[in-house]
């Protein structure tokens, strides 16, 4: 069998990102047509661009290994570390014309390097330290358990290259919004069993910047370049919040209990209820798309739900397995 | 082919505030000659919320759920893309962890019941393509689409996270490239829009507690669909419909710009492909109005 690896090359249109802010009133895009080879990654092409064709071109770059985060960028909306990513996957998921843009293009700054104050504020604010009362000259070394390393779910690997953050669709709306990579580090540390910090997880439970607002779409999942799954670490977040009490009583935290509520007591949701729940007396604000929904026929009044069949099982499984009280 | 079978999980809102998601699931799946047998014992999936308050009770509920479909011996088929994911993601976990597993089933025994992982399951999206077949679709198509351009929409959780949603259903979907739905369209005869939304979220999940994010999120998505000269959308999920369709008003105060099209559900429009008429897919019950049938 023939162990000779073959080298492939194909024709590619980028359409790049141009914009100095020095400069510039609106950004631009330029285009570039080269032979790829199978052997490149984004990365290459970007330094092709710069040495080939257009040396004002700028970018950020460093370890060349996946591990700096300094190299992420949008590949077709994707957010992409450049380093890392093969110029034949990018082909085979988009075809032959790529977009090369920065991660975030309302923060560019010049080309594809952005202005990452926001994501570094909102990484800061999150106490991403390990916050823990330890006598200076200790007897032992302070060791922490196979099994309890395993809690931190790999959380510990984020390069905080920000590709999860500027892909999340809530940071783009909400400026208050921790975002997934600051939620992630916020896990690692609260579930680091050295720490103690009191603060940390009440502040991820704010409303308006913290996990509460998470639209729940995985884009962070497929950004990040890691696979740390940052949504996973914030639906963590979330159960730490019912665990350790300090889950507020507001309306995203009766949304949730809700949910058990409704299912208890019809197997199914009562969705109008489940609103009334949620909501109280703000419920009001909804009247006029529930007017106009009743009209069409698509509000079921509390007496038309049809409940589960079997629903003493769901009963009975709901008291033996809760594992949580709010 | 040997008729297809499935265990029907309707999921709640298909009982509730999307009644015409059921009426027009059965009316294509008897043009079709595909059998449903609806799963009325089952619960709700807990949507994504029940699983942020107790992860436990969520797996507990949801392996449930399939252990009746194990119980027909079929696949169990959704019609929600939340309903789709949750319910993926319990089958995924238990599959690879004997230790959760067993966990659950000395839960479910109390109720004599049993998680086996036997039965697969798949979206009503993914079973026509995948089981079904568009080829086939077509030849059945009797009132093609084809004066109308139609966006997909596609909805977060069938098609994110891809590495979870790819091992339940044989079409690799890339997240950044979905191209299920466009088939689909085009099997029934339509025109796809593409246009940079269709396969981004509608919000729908924080509409109670950042009506904000959601109703942009929702604006955006209506807007992109205009902009591209779309008829009306289309998607495989009805909270997509419901933020899609009863939620324009917000949607456009928050964009700051009027945004409405007709957002049919993806069996409303293979419906009509088939020849269903306006009433046996409910086409009246949707608040943008639907005129063109």
């Amino acid at each position: 069998m023939s162990t000779e690896h073959k080298i492939t090359t194909q024709k590619v249109n980028f359409k790049v990102f141009r914009f100095n802010a020095d400069e510039d009133y609106l950004p631009y895009y330029e285009n570039y047509d080269m032979e790829v080879t199978s052997e490149e990654v984004v990365l290459d092409i970007l330094n092709r661009i710069k040495w080939d064709h257009d040396g004002s071109f700028s970018y950020r770059r460093s370890c060349r290994h996946g591990i700096c985060g300094t190299c992420a960028i949008k590949v077709n909306g994707r957010s992409t570390l450049a380093c890392k990513e093969s110029m034949n996957d990018m082909v085979e998921l988009f075809g032959n014309e790529l977009v090369i843009e920065p991660l975030s293009k309302k923060r560019a700054v010049k080309d594809m390097i952005i202005d990452k104050g926001d994501f570094w504020e909102k990484h800061a604010a999150v106490t991403p330290y390990l916050v823990a009362d330890i006598d200076e000259n200790p007897e032992s070394e302070n060791l922490v358990s196979p099994e309890d390393a395993e809690k931190l779910d790999e959380a510990d690997l984020c390069i905080q290259c920000g590709a999860c953050h500027y892909a999340c669709p809530a940071v783009e709306i909400n400026e208050d919004f921790f975002g997934p990579a600051a939620f992630a580090a916020a896990y690692r540390f609260s579930a680091d069993v050295r720490d103690n910090s009191t603060s940390r997880l009440a502040d991820v439970n704010e409303e308006k910047q913290g996990v509460w607002d998470c639209v729940k779409c995985f884009e962070c999942a497929e950004a990040c370049p890691k696979e740390i799954n940052p949504i996973g670490k914030i639906t963590k977040l979330h159960q730490m919040a019912f665990q350790e009490g300090i889950a507020k009583n507001n309306v995203a935290v009766r949304h949730a209990v809700g949910f058990k509520k409704s299912i208890m007591k019809n197997g199914v949701l009562d969705e109008g209820g489940l609103v009334l729940y949620s909501e109280g007396p703000a419920i009001v604000k909804h009247i006029p798309v529930a007017f106009k929904m009743f009209t069409k026929g698509k509000i079921v009044p509390p007496w038309g739900i049809t409940k589960s069949q079997n629903l003493d099982e769901i009963q009975k499984l709901v008291k033996s397995s809760s594992t949580v009280k709010f | 082919m040997e008729k297809l079978k499935y265990a029907l999980f309707t999921g709640c809102t298909a009982k509730q505030s999307t009644p015409e998601q059921m009426m027009s699931t059965m009316a294509v799946a008897e043009k079709l000659g595909i059998e449903l047998v609806e799963l009325t014992e089952a619960s709700c999936c807990g949507a994504s919320h029940l699983q942020d308050y107790d992860d436990f009770l969520s797996l507990v509920l949801n392996a449930r759920n399939i252990a009746y479909a194990e119980k027909h011996g079929l696949t169990m088929v959704t019609i929600c893309n939340t309903c789709q994911l949750n319910t993926a993601m319990t089958k995924h976990r238990l599959d690879n962890n004997e230790e959760l597993k067993a966990k659950v089933n000395e839960k479910l025994a109390e109720v004599g019941l049993e998680y086996k992982g036997t039965s697969d399951v798949t979206h009503f999206l993914y079973a026509i393509i995948d089981d079904f077949g568009l080829d086939k679709l077509k030849e059945m198509v009797v009132t093609p689409l084809s004066q109308f351009n139609i966006a997909p929409f596609y909805g977060c959780h069938n098609i994110r996270p891809s590495e979870l949603q790819n091992e339940t259903h044989k079409t690799a979907e890339n997240p950044y490239n979905p191209t299920s739905l466009d088939d689909l369209i085009i099997a029934c005869g339509g025109e796809t829009v593409d246009y940079d939304e269709k396969n981004k979220c509608c919000g729908f999940h924080v509409e109670l507690q950042a009506p904000h994010t959601a109703a942009v999120l929702t604006g955006n998505a209506i807007a992109g669909a205009m902009d591209g000269n779309a008829d009306w959308m289309v998607t495989p999920c009805p909270l997509c419909h419901l933020k899609l369709d009863t939620q324009t008003a917000h949607a456009s105060e928050a964009i700051g710009r009027e945004v409405e099209l007709p957002v049919l559900h993806m069996q409303q429009m293979v419906g009509l492909a088939l020849g269903c008429t306006p009433a046996e897919l409910g086409l009246n019950h949707h608040l943008a109005k639907v005129d063109f049938v």
